[in-house]
């Protein structure tokens, strides 16, 4: 049953399913599971290639720690005032990113979308590499990143405590319960999966591998029982709690006094910027990844153009917010608030700002055109828009606020070095080795739950036969 | 771990123990009438192999509803009381700070790492619980041993009778089953 060529159907693009036509069980299963299930030495070469490319972005990563754990915070570009900078625009961009897998995998099965079935796997695998790109900047921007284990609450012989009022240390609870709780998410929706391709592998050694990973599954129906209750806790679990991670990295901010930064609208403005660049990032994921492993019938048009909604209501509230940002600066009556919002807009950084409103307002206004929601070349250009715009907004945000606070002869100025373009540009390297890792060994479609999308497409298929147009 | 019966097996070479009759249906609706079938006839160790989840199919089988909420809801109360405690012990016993002349016990600023505390155990105890009340892992079952089970990772809808069933009669256990519509019966050893 197992291919060594790979499955190429002719591309038909389905606009209004969830699933191309004709497709059974044994159809999807073998699509999905026969990309992982390849032999080794038959591994495509665009893999490779896109293997080695991010494992080269990899050594420049390391290459920037290297270099910061040896000489310290002092290569990069901040200082005071500007005490923070590529280091928590990349944090906050990068758990942005991760939010949306959390929403696609745990809110959408709890309303019951259908369509979040053949894209929660790899979103959820992103969200877990980005908080692991994201993970990494608070704990190397410490300056002593080997006395990172102070953040954590232990009987330490200094007799002392972290400080469990401040925002900051919500956070070190909140991203670590985050990624565990990603991550045993992530592994409990694999486990069927698992267990198909440990059925389906020939060779013993991939045999072997998903074997152990599968813990034994058999798809007992009380096994499934328990599973689906899981699943469901573990769903209503992650929902308020990525909320709750956003809220928390906002309050970092809101606690502070800075103009710009004290303001009580962050949470949810925070959680829909998350969504909006996270919903982003699936997309330019998931483009070039259905065209490479001939998807086309699994994660249909119907699938961009519902993610192309989410992406234009939550950019709909991000303006909101900006326009919300501006009009608080005059209604507050504080000069410090108002004159943030000047600097901002004609300020020596007004290109930034600028830069955020066209690529974050702007240019996604055509996605409330059907025609362009559904076409995957602009579609992919407006999300790599917004994720570049979502990064100008932390920037705006953070740098923009310290450089000129209350009093002029504190203004200072910020200029990124050649480091922080590493860490940034690096971490790409480790998010991407991840990520084609992934491709590779896991199934990247929760093989399962397309199945049971097949089983339930038919069936509704059967109810409109049997009860014609009224059943449907 | 692998839990291979090489004693029986030495004692009696020619015939491993019998573990059941197992059947291949061809759908869900089939399935869970089989099951109701099968159950109403008087067997009472009956269990159900499908690569998806079968709604319904619990209740035909007379599966109670599992017990893992509350497990969690235990995880998740001694996460959230654990945390809050453990705040509070810190900074009105242990490490008591004055900051600005707030109050020691200001417990609204307790509440984010209480709920994280919460999260993190239910989901441990949802995860772990779940690994744990199924018996994982558990490499090796004799149900692995039925023809063309590697389907119940597939396609297959699997029902199975045990053996250790008082009612269980190889000869009428496989009779129903084919009269139920199974596609395939065959009997299979541990």
């Amino acid at each position: 049953m197992q291919t060594s060529q790979p499955l190429k159907p002719p591309v038909v693009e389905t606009y209004d399913e969830l699933l191309g036509p004709g497709e059974t069980y044994s159809s999807v299963t073998a699509r999905i599971g026969d990309i992982v299930l390849y032999p080794v030495l038959k591994t495509p070469w665009g893999w490779i290639g896109g293997f080695v490319a991010a494992g080269l972005l990899l050594m420049l990563y390391l290459y920037s720690l290297a270099t910061l754990f040896t000489v310290g915070i002092g290569i990069w570009g901040i200082n005071i005032p500007v005490a923070w900078g590529f280091d928590i625009i990349n944090f906050v961009w990068w758990i942005g990113i991760g939010h949306a897998g959390t929403l696609i995998s745990a809110v959408l099965l709890l309303f019951r979308q259908d369509w979040r079935t053949s894209i929660n796997r790899a979103a959820e695998a992103m969200t877990i590499f980005a908080v692991a790109c994201a993970g990494i900047y608070p704990l190397i921007h410490t300056g002593r990143p080997w006395l990172d284990y102070w953040f954590l609450p232990y009987p330490s012989t200094l007799g002392m405590w972290p400080q469990f009022r401040s925002p900051l240390e919500w956070d070190v609870f909140a991203i670590s319960t985050y990624a565990t709780v990603s991550v045993l998410f992530w592994f409990i929706g694999l486990i069927p999966d698992l267990a198909t391709l440990r059925d389906r592998a020939q060779h013993p050694i991939p045999k072997l591998f998903y074997g152990l990973l599968s813990l034994g599954w058999r798809g007992a129906a009380k096994h499934w029982q328990r599973y689906e209750k899981a699943s469901l806790i573990l769903a209503g679990l992650s929902t308020p709690l990525v909320l709750s991670v956003h809220s928390i990295i906002s309050f970092d901010f809101a606690v502070a006094q800075l103009p710009g930064w004290h303001v009580t609208v962050f949470p949810p403005y925070f959680v829909a910027g998350a969504v909006y660049c996270g919903f982003a990032m699936v997309i330019v994921l998931m483009i070039p990844i259905r065209r490479w492993f001939g998807l086309h019938s699994l994660i249909t048009m119907r699938h961009f153009d519902v993610m192309s909604k989410v992406m234009l209501a939550s950019g709909l509230i991000v303006t909101y917010g900006y326009f919300g940002e501006i009009f608080y600066s005059w209604y507050s009556g504080s000069i410090y608030e108002y004159f943030l919002i000047v600097n901002r807009i004609a300020g020596p950084w007004a290109w930034s700002y600028w830069a955020l409103i066209l690529f974050n307002v702007l240019i996604p206004q055509v996605l409330w055109f059907k025609r362009y929601r559904t076409n995957l070349p602009v579609l992919f250009f407006v999300s790599m828009c917004i994720n570049i715009g979502m990064w100008f907004e932390r920037w705006v945000i953070i740098v923009l606020s310290l450089t000129r606070d209350f009093l002029p002869t504190s203004w200072g100025v910020y200029t990124p070095t050649f480091y922080d373009w590493a860490t940034y540009i690096g971490s790409f390297g480790l998010f991407f080795i991840l990520f084609f890792l992934f491709i590779r060994l896991l199934p990247m479609v929760a093989i399962f739950e397309v199945r049971d999308l097949v089983h339930k497409t038919a069936q509704k298929a059967h109810d409109k036969e049997d009860h014609g147009h009224a059943g449907a | 771990m692998f839990k291979r019966k090489s004693n029986a097996a030495e004692a009696a070479p020619t015939a491993p123990a019998t573990y059941g009759m197992m059947a291949e249906f061809s759908g869900t609706d089939e399935i869970i009438a089989a099951a109701e079938s099968v159950r109403a006839a008087g067997y009472t160790l009956v269990e159900a192999y499908t690569h998806i989840p079968v709604h319904g199919l619990d209740d035909a089988l007379g599966h109670k509803p599992t017990r893992l909420p509350w497990l969690v809801l235990a995880g998740g109360i001694t996460g959230a009381s654990g945390l809050f405690g453990f705040m509070t012990w810190v900074n009105l016993v242990d490490y008591p700070m004055n900051i600005g002349g707030r109050p020691n016990f200001s417990w609204p600023a307790f509440v984010p790492i209480t709920f994280e505390g919460m999260v993190l155990f239910s989901a441990f105890a949802a995860v772990f619980g779940l690994i744990l009340i199924c018996g994982f892992p558990l490499p090796y079952h004799p149900v692995f041993n039925a023809p063309g089970f590697e389907r119940a990772s597939l396609n297959g809808f699997f029902l199975c009778i045990e053996a250790k069933d008082p009612q269980y009669d190889a000869a009428k256990a496989s009779s129903l089953l084919t009269k139920l519509g199974a596609t395939a019966v065959h009997e299979f050893s541990e």
